[in-house]
């Protein structure tokens, strides 16, 4: 399915794994059962050694999955026997899709069904090469704004990013934290709507999730705590939580939204 | 490079652009280089060895910079401007300690809170230094991620700088990583160049026909070699560590021969000469001095060693043992074990260095000598 499709019905849940951890084959299995409790879209990690935007808890999943084996060969064959029914969306380190080839890349991700990518480390500015092998193999190419992003850098990233935009909650690195800062409202109020915004970063409960719907966005972005979960092995827990997720953000009234400023 | 670091790598190039051409801020250093640091450092015409070798050999005294290395050329540069910048706190890697000592040397003599990201292995071979750091006040953070040495330090350096940038400046300690790190170290360090031209010019009346410099990720090489790159006349040889070999297995090179040994890549914001497996994962590189135990190197060095402007070079850990032990008896020098791998590839192969060479000693070597036991114990 593609991105776009998937934002007709709005808001969305975005689950994030780490593809290989705790091994590839469950990764198949996990991605049906997180699409089949709620998740609207879902994020395949693909391990990198240095993975410098993540915090501890992706950078042990990546270590652990690495070590089970998996590589980007892996990765695809992993990924094209999910079947699933929502969009997939590949996420990982620039250099894991130079060192394959962008156009080969590219290439592999959508014959294994993949709608598009979230590059981490990859500033618009040096993507112009990875966005058009992504347009010629009809892939969406996701960009990032941070909360330091300055306006007009925001209206540069919101013209190049396609399917939609990424908004990095807070500064740092992902992992869970208590509490949606006002900064993130304040983020969501200052990016104009005009490409859906999905707000991920820090977000690990029911209420942060429908925090970030109720202060505008399009999606909310749920990452850390799940792999946290399948680390523990604590996999129906984790199915409650994405079911628990999707109620909420749900169940946000949208025409009650605050004005955030 | 994450979106979050954009804006800060951005305001960083801007006010180093604008502080380079700022004559308050160029006689700040300049006065703090002479004298805090040392500068000028000698070039010293090495009789001993220059007899040994059948030419002229000249050394580059970066030994002699206080700190014991080369380092805080550049420390003393990134302080000034971070201060100008309102910064109140620096973060730095540091592999052998080296570069954490030269950060923390400028965090207490310029009043910045300052922690240094080391990694468990290097924080183990190196106690020394890492008691140095913390006599001067700075905090040694353990890495417990990935490989825990160099590159892990590094990419934990980037994870703090990512929420802490407000207040916080990245000391970065050698010429590689995202613009402007690799611009702004170069400069910093060209001040040895400049003046071994300069020295040189005085002592001989002509150019060197060969410079030797060791490249872990380049910093003193870059330093050495800029004033001299548009000297053709002048070869240019980037000494990488050989360490054990060649060989390499799924997470880890026997050396730190990214010029020598890697493939295009795009490591901590740049692309450049990497060693990786064939989907891009980084290697655990190897060297027996940790200083050059990187698995990548700085940009412009990966342009000029494919423009063919520089030579890059290896020294296994036994080529750089022998210039260890071969400086500090013809010369009563013990260089650092980085500085000689370039000693040790002058040794083995004089003819290259031509008539009249200048191989930069960029630190000293106090802090191996536990190194150098253990290795020759075994």
């Amino acid at each position: 399915m593609r991105i776009s499709e998937a934002f007709l019905h709005r808001p969305l849940l975005i689950v994030y794994i780490c593809a290989g951890d705790p091994s590839p084959e469950a990764t198949v299995d996990l991605a049906k059962r997180i699409a089949r409790a709620g998740a609207d879209i879902i994020e395949l990690g693909l391990p990198h050694s240095d993975p410098i935007a993540d915090g501890p808890t992706i950078q042990a999943a990546a270590q652990r999955a690495i070590a089970a084996g998996m590589n980007t060969d892996v990765y695809f064959e992993a990924v094209a026997a999910m079947d699933v029914d929502i969009p997939k969306v590949f996420m990982g380190y620039y250099n894991m899709i130079y060192a394959r080839g962008l156009d080969k890349f590219a290439s592999d991700c959508a014959k294994s069904d993949i709608s598009g990518l979230i590059v981490p480390d990859l500033p618009p500015e040096e993507a112009c090469p990875l966005r058009d092998a992504c347009i010629d193999h009809g892939l969406d190419l996701i960009f990032l704004v941070a909360p330091n992003t300055p306006p007009d850098r925001t209206r540069m990233i919101l013209d190049q990013t396609s399917g939609f935009v990424y908004l990095v909650a807070r500064t740092g690195v992902t992992g869970v934290r208590k509490d949606v800062l006002q900064d993130t409202k304040s983020l969501i109020a200052r990016v104009p709507g005009d490409v859906p915004r999905a707000v991920g970063f820090g977000i690990s409960t029911p209420a942060q999730a429908a925090e970030v719907i109720r202060a505008g966005a399009d999606a909310a972005i749920v990452g850390s705590v799940c792999v946290d979960l399948i680390a523990k092995g604590e996999i129906n827990r984790l199915e409650q939580l994405v079911r628990d997720m999707k109620e909420a953000i749900n169940a946000v009234d949208k025409s009650k939204a605050p004005i955030v400023c | 490079m994450p979106e979050t670091l954009i804006q800060p790598l951005t305001e960083l190039a801007e006010a180093y652009e604008r502080l380079s051409r700022d004559v308050g801020f160029t006689a700040e250093l300049d006065d703090m280089l002479k004298n805090f640091a040392g500068r000028a450092t000698p070039l010293y015409y090495a009789r001993n060895l220059s007899e040994k070798l059948g030419r002229k050999v000249y050394l580059k005294r970066e030994d002699l910079v206080h700190g014991g290395a080369h380092k805080l050329n550049n420390t003393l540069g990134q302080a000034l401007v971070a201060k100008r910048m309102g910064k109140t706190r620096l973060i730095a890697e540091t592999g052998a300690g080296q570069h954490g000592v030269a950060t923390a040397i400028v965090g207490a003599n310029l009043g910045f809170e300052t922690q240094v990201y080391m990694g468990e292995v290097d924080i183990e071979r190196q106690k020394m230094n890492v008691y140095r750091m913390e006599l001067m006040g700075a905090e040694v953070i353990p890495v417990k991620s990935g490989s825990r040495t160099l590159k892990d330090a590094i990419n934990e350096a980037m994870r703090d700088w990512a929420s802490s940038f407000e207040c916080t400046h990245y000391l970065l300690g050698t010429a590689a990583g995202p613009h402007p790190f690799p611009s702004m170290v170069r400069d910093f360090q060209s001040v040895i160049g400049k003046e071994a031209r300069e020295q040189i010019m005085q002592a001989e009346g002509k150019l060197p026909d060969s410079i030797v410099a060791c490249v872990g990720g380049g910093s003193n090489a870059m330093g050495i070699f800029t004033p001299f790159l548009d000297d053709r006349s002048v070869d240019l040889i980037a000494v990488e560590a050989g360490g054990r070999g060649l060989g390499k297995t799924d997470k880890t090179a026997d050396n730190g021969a990214s010029l020598g040994c890697g493939d295009d890549g795009v490591l901590h914001g740049a692309l450049t000469k990497i060693l990786q497996d064939p989907y891009g994962q980084i290697l655990e590189s190897y060297s027996i001095a940790a200083g050059l135990d990187y698995p990548g190197v700085g940009p412009q060095l990966a342009y000029l060693a494919e423009t063919g402007r520089i030579k890059p070079r290896m020294a296994d850990d036994k080529t750089a043992i022998t210039g260890f032990r071969l400086l500090s008896e013809l010369e009563g020098i013990i260089p650092a074990l980085e500085s000689a791998h370039a000693v040790g590839y002058a040794l083995r192969e004089p003819e290259a260095l031509g008539e009249l060479a200048i191989i930069n000693i960029s630190g000293r070597g106090d802090k191996d000598l536990a190194t150098v036991m253990e290795y020759e114990n075994l």
